[in-house]
C-alpha cells in the first residue's frame, strides 16, 4: 500500500514535449483513472510510473520515496497490459508464479498464493493450460492473477479491458472493482472510454494533448467541467455547445430567445447543456428543428438544430417520441444545470 | 471436378516448369544416378579396366578406419561450427535489438560476411593466421603460444572451425534478429517488472521463445557444415596437416580426384547423399509442425 505523488512530470522524445508538466497526489488505497483520447499521452504517463519510460523532468514518488531512476522492478507495482503480455511458453501457474520465484519465495508460499490468486479470479481449472489455450477473457484473469500474487504497492492498468467484447468488458470493469476495494491496493487505470473511466475510479485525471484538463471524482466532472473539453468527453451523449452573448443573469441564444444562467461574466461564452438536462417546456427558449431520432427504449435521444440556425444540439427525453423530421419541440434548462465557458481558452467561467 | 471445368487441361503448365525440371535432370538427377552406378564400380586408376562389384566398395568404406575417423571428426566439425556461429549470432542479435541508432548500419555490417565467397574467407583467415606473416600468430606468441596450423592438426582444424563458423554468423544473426523483434515487447516489459534482469530475461522468456528458429538453425548449420565448407577448407588447409582437416565432403574429392579412386569417392558421396536426405526429412517434419511452446 502506497500513495504516488507526481510533481511537476514532463515527458520529451527529443524536442517534442509530450507530457507538460503532470501534477498530481494520490491516495492510498485509491483508484485512479487517466482518461482521454488516443495519443494524449495516458500510456506515456502510466509507463512512466511502471519505469518503463524514462522521465525527462519533475519527480514520480511511491509511498514517499523517488522512484525515478528505479527498475521497475525495484519499484514494487503490477501491470496488466493491453495484450496481456502473458509469457507464452509457460502455464498459468508458472506465468503467475514467474516473479514470486525470482524474489526467491519458498515453493509451498508460492503455490498458497498462486491457489489463492486463481481461487479469487475462478481460473483455478486452468493452472495448467497454456495461455493460447485460453480465451480473452481468461487470459486477461491470468494477467491479473499475476498482479494480484506479487502482492504489489500498486496495481498499474494499460487498457487491460479494449481486447474484450462488450458483454465480458462490463463484467471484467465490475470484477476489477471489486477486486480492488478488496485488496486495498492504490491503482491507476488508462483508458479511452469514458463509462469505464466514469465507473471505476476514484478520481479520474483528464489528459487532453498531454495537458491534465481536470483532476477530480466523476461526479466533479459532470457537475463542474473544468474545460469544454472535459464537458464533451464526460457523460453521453456528450454535452451540447452554443456560442451566446450573456448580460447580466440571461444568456441570448443565437437564432433568439435567452436563457438564465448563474453568471457573473458578461459578453461573448460558450453555453453547455447537458441534453438530459433540458426539459420540455411549450414556453421554453429552445427550439430544437428535429433531424433524427435515437430510439434507446428508456429514453429517446432528439437530434436536431437549433432553430433557424446551423448548430446542432441534442436533447434526451423519457420515454418513447414519435417527432416527425423537421417538427419543433421546446425546451427549457434549469440555471443551475448550465455551464458557461470562455470562448478563447475553452476554461470553465466560475461565478 | 470443378476444378477441371475451370482449368482445362493444356501443354502450357508442363513448358512452364520444364526448364526447371530439365535443370534440375541434368545437374541434379542424372550426376546423382551416375555416382551411385559409379558406387558399384571398381576402375583402376588408369581407367582402362571397369568391373562391375555392387556394395564393395561400401563394404570397404565400412571397414575403413580412416572413413570412420573422417566421420568423426566431420561430426566434431559440425557440431563446433554450428554451436560457435549460432552462439555467436545469438549474442551479436541480443545487442543488435537493444540498439536504438544506428541499428541499420550495425545490421548491415553484420550480414557482410555472408556475401563473402567460401574460398575467398578462407584466404582471408590464411592471411591472419599466416604463421610468418599473420597478425594473430604476432599476438599468440606474446601469449606464449606457438601458433603453425601447417604442422599442428589441432589448430589446423581450429582455424577451418572459426573460419566456417565466421562466414555463417550472418546468416544465424538475421534468423535470431527475425526472431527476436517478433517477441512481443510487453512480455519483455512484464518479465521487467516481474522483477527479471537482462540476463534472466534473456534465459527464461527470450530463449525459450525463439527455440524454434534455434532448431531450424542447428539443422542447416549441420548442412552448411557438411557441405558446404568445401571452399573454405580448401583455401586454408586442403585437408592437412596429414589428414587432421579432411571431413567428409574433403575427403570424396581427395580420394575421387587426387587419389582417382572414383568408385569409392561415389560410394562416399552417396552416403553424404543419404546424410542430406535425412537432415531435409528432419528439417521439413519439423517445418510441418505447428510450433510447440
Amino acid at each position: 500500500m502506497a500513495d504516488i505523488q507526481l510533481t511537476d512530470l514532463v515527458k520529451s522524445y527529443g524536442p517534442t514535449e509530450v507530457l507538460h508538466h503532470v501534477a498530481g497526489d494520490i491516495k492510498d488505497g485509491e483508484f485512479i483513472v487517466i482518461v482521454g483520447p488516443s495519443g494524449c499521452g495516458k500510456s506515456t504517463l502510466l509507463r512512466m510510473v511502471a519505469g518503463l519510460e524514462s522521465v525527462t523532468s519533475g519527480e514520480i514518488a511511491i509511498g514517499g520515496r523517488r522512484v525515478n531512476e528505479l527498475e521497475p522492478s525495484a519499484r514494487d507495482i503490477a501491470m496488466v497490459f493491453q495484450n496481456y503480455a502473458l509469457y507464452p511458453h509457460m502455464s498459468v501457474r508458472q506465468n503467475m508464479a514467474y516473479g514470486l520465484k525470482i524474489r526467491k519465495l519458498p515453493k509451498d508460499e508460492i503455490n498458497r498464493r498462486v491457489e489463492e490468486a486463481a481461487e479469487i479470479l475462478e481460473i483455478k481449472q486452468y493452472l495448467d493450460r497454456k495461455p493460447r489455450q485460453l480465451s480473452g477473457g481468461q487470459r486477461q484473469r491470468v494477467a491479473m492473477g499475476r498482479a494480484i500474487v506479487r502482492d504489489p504497492q500498486v496495481f498499474l492498468f494499460d487498457e487491460p479491458l479494449s481486447n474484450l467484447d462488450a458483454k465480458l468488458r462490463v463484467q471484467m470493469r465490475l470484477e476489477i472493482r471489486k477486486l480492488q476495494q478488496r485488496l486495498g491496493v492504490t491503482s491507476i487505470y488508462v483508458t479511452h472510454d469514458q463509462v469505464e473511466a466514469m465507473t471505476l475510479g476514484d478520481r479520474l485525471m483528464v489528459l487532453n494533448g498531454g495537458y491534465v484538463e481536470q483532476f477530480g471524482t466523476p461526479i466533479e466532472l459532470y457537475d463542474r467541467p473544468a474545460s469544454v473539453f472535459v464537458a464533451g468527453f464526460i457523460g453521453s451523449p456528450s454535452m451540447n455547445f452554443l456560442p451566446v452573448e450573456v448580460s447580466g443573469s440571461q444568456a441570448a441564444l443565437p437564432g433568439g430567445g435567452a436563457l438564465s444562467v448563474v453568471s457573473a461574466h458578461s459578453g461573448t461564452a460558450t453555453l453547455g447543456l447537458r441534453p438530459e438536462h433540458l426539459n420540455e417546456d411549450e414556453n421554453g427558449p429552445i427550439a430544437i428543428e428535429v433531424d433524427m431520432l435515437e430510439q434507446l427504449g428508456a429514453n429517446t435521444l432528439i437530434h436536431g438544430r437549433l432553430h433557424g440556425t446551423e448548430h446542432s444540439i441534442t436533447a434526451s427525453v423519457p420515454g418513447h417520441a414519435h417527432d416527425g423530421i423537421g417538427s419543433i419541440r421546446r425546451f427549457s434548462a434549469s440555471p443551475d444545470l448550465t455551464h458557461l465557458f470562455d470562448t478563447g481558452s475553452g476554461k470553465r467561467l466560475e461565478i | 471436378m470443378l476444378k477441371r471445368v475451370h482449368f482445362p487441361t493444356s501443354a502450357l503448365p508442363y513448358l512452364l516448369v520444364a526448364p526447371q525440371i530439365l535443370i534440375t535432370l541434368v545437374f541434379f538427377i542424372w550426376p546423382a544416378s551416375q555416382a551411385m552406378y559409379q558406387s558399384f564400380l571398381i576402375e583402376d586408376a588408369f581407367g582402362l579396366g571397369t568391373e562391375f562389384v555392387w556394395f564393395e566398395n561400401f563394404q570397404i568404406l565400412a571397414t575403413d578406419h580412416h572413413y570412420l575417423a573422417s566421420f568423426q571428426r566431420t561430426a566434431v566439425f559440425s557440431l563446433l561450427v554450428a554451436a560457435l556461429s549460432m552462439g555467436f549470432a545469438l549474442i551479436l542479435a541480443g545487442f543488435a535489438q537493444r540498439v536504438v541508432r544506428g541499428a541499420m548500419f550495425y545490421r548491415t555490417l553484420l550480414i557482410w560476411p555472408y556475401a563473402v565467397a567460401p574460398v575467398l574467407a578462407g584466404a582471408l583467415w590464411v592471411f591472419m593466421f599466416n604463421p610468418t606473416l599473420g597478425i594473430f600468430p604476432y599476438f599468440l606468441e606474446f601469449a606464449g603460444i606457438t601458433w603453425n596450423h601447417y604442422l599442428s592438426g589441432p589448430q589446423a582444424m581450429g582455424l577451418v572451425i572459426l573460419a566456417a563458423a565466421w562466414k555463417q554468423v550472418a546468416y544465424n544473426f538475421l534468423f535470431y534478429l527475425a526472431a527476436m523483434q517478433s517477441i512481443p515487447n510487453s512480455v519483455i516489459e512484464a518479465a521487467a517488472i516481474d522483477g527479471a534482469g537482462p540476463a534472466r530475461r534473456f534465459w527464461t522468456i527470450i530463449f525459450p521463445l525463439i527455440s524454434p528458429t534455434t532448431f531450424f538453425l542447428l539443422v542447416i548449420n549441420m548442412v552448411y557444415a557438411f557441405f558446404e565448407t568445401f571452399g573454405i577448407i580448401h583455401a586454408v588447409t586442403q585437408g592437412g596437416p596429414g589428414t587432421s582437416t579432411t571431413i567428409l565432403v574433403y575427403k570424396v574429392f581427395n580420394d575421387g580426384f587426387v587419389g582417382l579412386d572414383l568408385g569409392g569417392s561415389a560410394a562416399q558421396s552417396v552416403v553424404l547423399m543419404v546424410l542430406v536426405i535425412a537432415m531435409t526429412v528432419v528439417q521439413f517434419r519439423f517445418v510441418e509442425r505447428k510450433v510447440a511452446y
